[in-house]
């Protein structure tokens, strides 16, 4: 059962994520919309049906509120398939639980609004079934084998989606569902072997036998499942970290599970924190070191799931990589002006998506350019925040190519290097990007392409000058009366912020500037000390001063490194969220840009009614049959563009969030970072000064 | 003053001298100077413009009946302060160096204070009347004799020039001056280099607080996002505020100590220069003299003799008193920066741990924040 994305729509709350990862093979991809219903294809599993019903929704679900897509979908399916069957195993753990949470007010708190309607019936099901399912603990094993069964089956068809289509597509989402699925499989396995074995068939071909009748209920569990997503969670919680070191061993793991094990690992004890149910207990007893440790990742998201964009938000703030990349050896090629820096971009990753766990390869600075060139082509139309590369610079790069060994040109490369490195890190953070073949080749093809169009002087920038004086007209002339309160007050944030981040942006360039300035202060004044010491008489007093001008000196390079660690820590952090800023106007842009075509659209329609009363009116039938195709023509469109701009406004909303949870992060890291440093000099200080103190005292 | 009652003994106690209070009206500073009797716990609190400080510096150089006063090494007077010219800061800083930095004039103070503790403890200018009358009389010492001084001094600048580089007859006094004149040049880029530090610390912690400001701006309670990045502003705020006050305190360290030390060092080196000086232009004196002399006719040649012996007698009595002077002065030379050096140090030493300290709190919150 490819579980559904992490990422699910933007108002779907966190609660009815855990569900969709159980249902998903069918839900998901009504989740993640287009690209998801090809993943669905590339599975030819029993999943196939499920699927076919979900194309259709994911476009629905991005007109219509949310939820009731969900419950529908989850109807839907229950029956035909065989992977509903699995979900419903899944479910029946919860069931135990949720027997007793139904009752208790904090299940359904979270979710009310979405699911109100579909949920209130199946719910009321559950309650009456559920007990009897739950009545009986040992029972919960039975239901769990039914599952094991459909996990069994499961394993070819997540293993085979999830390799055939993580690759293909970039609904890494479902990579990860699988692995989860699969994961939990094999735990289930461990678990369960024997028992299990005898079950496995029985029950899912023939849904009429004992443990069938559990899964129906359960199936019907499932929306209510919705509303107290906790006990799903912390079942899946329970199972998953179990199944990490089975899962890290097999083949069949899809690569992005040592993520997921997270997610889950972090769902777990969020869940826990909100309701102290026996699950917790059941949790403990299974794998209490597992979840432990992603304890405190966890807490940082738990919040009570009360409005749908936080739930978003801490969808968001699940997903961490495990995949490092790292630029190093900047290596000056050729000579003279056609000189270029190539880098080594070494990737470590137990993704299993690459083909190795690590590997290098050389790439040049137009490279880099042209991933991003590759990347926005295909993505920026959807609405993804792409993370903008650093942009050439004629004047640094001359200096590098000229070629003298001045500390400037150094310094140039330093900073382009740690540049590229946050810009591929970023790239590959990006739950969507990360999954486009383009990043995949860039990291891992030996040879690359020659990216062109990028080396034309500066072309990079002079596109986007291009670019933005379009936008700027385009901007002028589009005045979008915004429905969306959230955009409305987004975009205004955005330019706010921009505004902000640049001052700072000064301020941290004179702080830097000051420090170097000390820096040099610093040195020239340890060195008129240690002049002065040469010529004292006093022996004492002129060792005394010459031990300053060491002191002097170490403090000269401290205040060095630190001048650096501002710089990069705050100065280039700061650039490149101002770059990223840009980037993130440039998706609102795409949204105006989408908004337009369905207005224009709907103007048209508008148009030809006009035309057809006209006829109508005048009487021409013949003519009216024309009219009134070209109305429904129109018509179609309208909705066509009013789903893209939905879809568009759906996406750019989550990147947004996604974006400022990255940012709210990366800069807590490199405050982190900054404070580790700060420390550290001091540190230096105190022992510099505790070895000074004593030949001070010791001048007779 | 140049009275026979010069010789009394000060009546006020040289350590207790302190400079405790400072008015300013308009282009004056009045400093109110307390001092306690000897033998006694009564205060004696007097206040003086810089005229009167310059008034006692002019009297010590004129005391008439100090044998060999020439060969004395005067305790430097920092120049004149100019408060008002506030708009010329560039130009006092230049100036006074380090005396003109720090809050309402401290170091200053600190100087004029120090000042007076070097004269009181000087074992033959203690002994002056003026300098008892300046520190117990309530009343103003005459400001008459200001001008003689400057022109002392001028005249003093443009001759040394010429005589500056005369060879001296005594190795000691050679090598001393040798010495002097390389020393007082160090000290003095010495100082101002370090007075370069400051500066920069001083515009560092501004900048730091420039930005921890700014980050203020970056607050907005829109979403849980924006919470948890303006969050994220605050603590950098706080943390920047606290590196801003690490930079003010390492900055009034180096000023309070060691750059106060560097200026009195360079200070006290001129001091001795001109000493040096004085007793070079008795040598070169002494020199015509003698070849006048030789040249001189018979019937005035006794009386030029006479004049020889006079002058030759001044001369080895300017020798002897310099060379106890400036064995006096190496000796508190030293002590002097040995404890600006130790002061100096501990304290740096006292504020990275206390900065130390409150970082590592700062990084212990910062950590905390991802588990909240």
């Amino acid at each position: 059962m490819a579980a559904s994305s992490e990422r699910s729509p933007p108002p779907f709350p966190d609660s009815e994520e855990p569900e969709l990862l159980e249902d998903s093979d069918d839900g998901a991809d009504a989740f993640t919309g287009t690209s998801i219903s090809e993943m669905d294809s590339l599975s030819p599993d029993t999943t196939g049906p499920p699927k076919d019903i979900f194309n259709d929704p994911p476009e629905d679900i991005f007109s219509d509120p949310l939820s009731d897509i969900n419950s529908e979908p989850q109807k839907n399916v229950k029956m035909p398939s065989p992977g509903s069957d699995e979900a419903v195993d899944l479910f029946s753990d919860p069931l135990d639980d949720e027997a007793d949470v139904i009752s208790s007010p904090e299940v359904q708190n979270p979710v009310p609004d979405l699911l109100n309607e579909p949920v209130e019936a199946p719910k009321s099901d559950v309650i009456v079934e559920a007990p009897r399912d739950a009545s009986s603990m040992p029972v919960h094993k039975n239901a769990i084998a039914p599952r094991q069964q459909g996990i069994f089956e499961d394993p070819p068809k997540g293993s085979s989606k999830g390799s055939t289509a993580n690759k293909a597509e970039s609904a890494e989402l479902f990579g990860d569902d699988d692995d989860d699925d699969d994961e939990e499989d094999e735990e289930e396995e461990d678990l369960f072997k024997e028992p299990l074995k005898g079950m496995t068939k029985n029950p899912q071909p023939s849904a009429a036998s004992g443990p069938p009748v559990n899964v129906f209920t359960e199936v019907k569990v499932k929306p209510q499942v919705k509303d107290d997503p906790m006990d799903l969670f912390t079942e899946e919680a329970v199972t998953a970290p179990a199944a990490k070191p089975s899962a890290s061993s097999s083949s069949r793991t899809n690569g992005v599970h040592s993520e997921e094990q997270d997610i889950f690992s972090e769902a777990t004890v969020e869940l826990s924190l909100d309701s102290p149910h026996n699950d917790r207990k059941k949790k403990d007893v299974v794998k209490p070191s597992v979840s432990a440790p992603a304890a405190p990742v966890a807490s940082s998201s738990s919040k009570p799931p009360s409005k749908t964009l936080e739930e978003l938000e801490e969808e968001e703030s699940e997903d961490k990589f495990d995949l490092n990349i790292s630029v190093t050896n900047p290596e000056k090629v050729g000579d003279g002006m056609n000189a270029y820096m190539a880098y080594k971009v070494s990737t470590q990753t137990s993704l299993t998506m690459f083909r190795s766990k690590t590997f290098t390869v050389r790439r040049r600075f137009s490279d880099f350019l042209g991933l991003y060139e590759k990347l926005s082509e295909k993505h920026s139309q959807n609405g993804y925040i792409i993370p903008p590369p650093p942009e050439k610079s004629i004047l640094g790069m001359t200096k590098v190519k000229v070629g003298k060994e001045d500390p400037s040109s150094a310094e140039f490369v330093e900073r382009r290097r740690a540049a590229l490195e946050r810009y591929l890190q970023r790239v590959v953070c990006h739950p969507s990007l990360l999954q486009d073949p383009d990043v995949r080749e860039f990291l891992e093809k030996e040879e690359l392409p020659r990216a062109v169009g990028t080396q034309a002087l500066s072309g990079a920038g002079f596109l986007k000058m291009l670019n933005k004086a379009t936008d700027a007209v385009s901007k002028m002339t589009i005045k979008m009366n915004e429905q969306d309160v959230w955009f409305d007050e987004k975009i205004q944030d955005v330019e706010n912020e921009e505004q902000q981040l640049r001052k700072l942006h000064v301020m941290v360039e004179s702080l830097v500037n000051h420090r170097k300035e000390l820096s040099g202060n610093t040195a020239v004044f340890a060195k008129s000390v240690a002049m002065l010491g040469s010529s004292e008489d006093n022996t004492a007093l002129s060792r005394a001063l010459s031990q300053l001008a060491e002191v002097e000196d170490r403090i000269e390079q401290l205040h060095q490194d630190q001048a650096s660690n501002d710089f990069f820590t705050f100065s280039e952090l700061l650039a490149d969220y101002i770059r990223l800023l840009g980037a993130v106007r440039g998706c609102f842009d795409q949204r105006m840009k989408a908004w337009q075509r369905w207005q224009d659209a709907e103007n048209m329609l508008q148009k030809k009614r006009e035309a057809e009363a006209k006829l109508l009116w005048a009487n021409k039938p013949d003519k009216l049959q024309q009219a009134k195709d070209e109305i429904t023509e129109w018509e179609a469109k309208v909705t066509q563009f009013e789903r893209d701009f939905d879809r568009i406004s759906a996406t750019v909303q989550k990147d947004v969030i996604r974006f400022d949870k990255e940012k709210a992060r990366d800069f807590k890291r490199q405050i982190v970072k900054y404070l580790e440093s700060l420390l550290h000099s001091q540190q230096q200080l105190i022992k510099y000064w505790e070895a000074f103190l004593p030949e001070a005292k010791a001048i007779a | 003053m140049e009275g026979s009652s010069a010789e009394a003994e000060l009546s006020v106690s040289a350590s207790s001298i302190r400079i405790t209070d400072l008015t300013q009206d308009g282009d004056i500073l009045t400093f109110a100077i307390a001092s306690q009797k000897l033998n006694s716990s009564v205060g004696v609190c007097v206040f003086r413009a810089y005229e009167d400080f310059d008034w006692l510096q002019q009297s010590l150089f004129s005391q008439e009946n100090v044998p060999g006063i020439q060969g004395i090494i005067f305790p430097p007077l920092p120049p004149k302060a100019l408060p008002s010219q506030s708009n010329m800061q560039a130009k006092t800083l230049k100036q006074l160096g380090f005396l003109a930095l720090g809050k309402d004039w401290q170091g200053y103070c600190k100087a004029l204070e120090f000042y007076l503790q070097q004269v009181a403890t000087h074992p033959t200018l203690c002994k002056c009347k003026a300098l008892d009358s300046f520190l117990i009389n309530s009343e103003s010492p005459g400001k008459q004799r200001g001008r003689k001084g400057i022109l002392n001094r001028l005249s003093q600048a443009v001759e040394e020039m010429r005589k500056e580089s005369h060879k001296d007859v005594d190795n000691f006094f050679q090598n001393e001056r040798n010495k002097n004149t390389n020393i007082a040049a160090l000290s003095k880029v010495a100082t101002e280099k370090l007075l370069d530090v400051v500066m920069t610390e001083q515009k560092l912690a501004l900048a730091c607080g420039h930005f921890s400001t700014s980050l203020h701006l970056c607050v907005n309670q829109d979403d849980a996002a924006a919470v948890a990045f303006s969050k994220v502003c605050l603590k950098l705020s706080d943390i920047i505020e606290a590196v801003k006050r690490n930079f003010e305190k390492v900055a009034t360290n180096n000023l309070t100590t060691l750059g106060l030390g560097l200026d009195l060092e360079s200070r006290n080196q001129e001091a001795e220069k001109e000493m040096l000086f004085r007793r070079t232009c008795k040598l070169i004196e002494l020199e015509t003299v003698k070849k006048s002399t030789e040249k001189a006719k018979a019937n005035k040649r006794e009386v030029m003799e006479a004049f020889q012996k006079a002058v030759e007698k001044e001369f080895n009595l300017i020798s002897s008193v310099g060379k106890q002077e400036i064995e006096r002065f190496n000796n508190s030379r030293v002590n002097v920066l040995k404890n600006f050096l130790i002061d100096w140090c501990e304290q740096q030493l006292n504020a990275a741990k206390e900065y130390a300290e409150l970082y590592s709190q700062h990084l212990e919150a910062c950590r905390n924040m991802y588990s909240e």
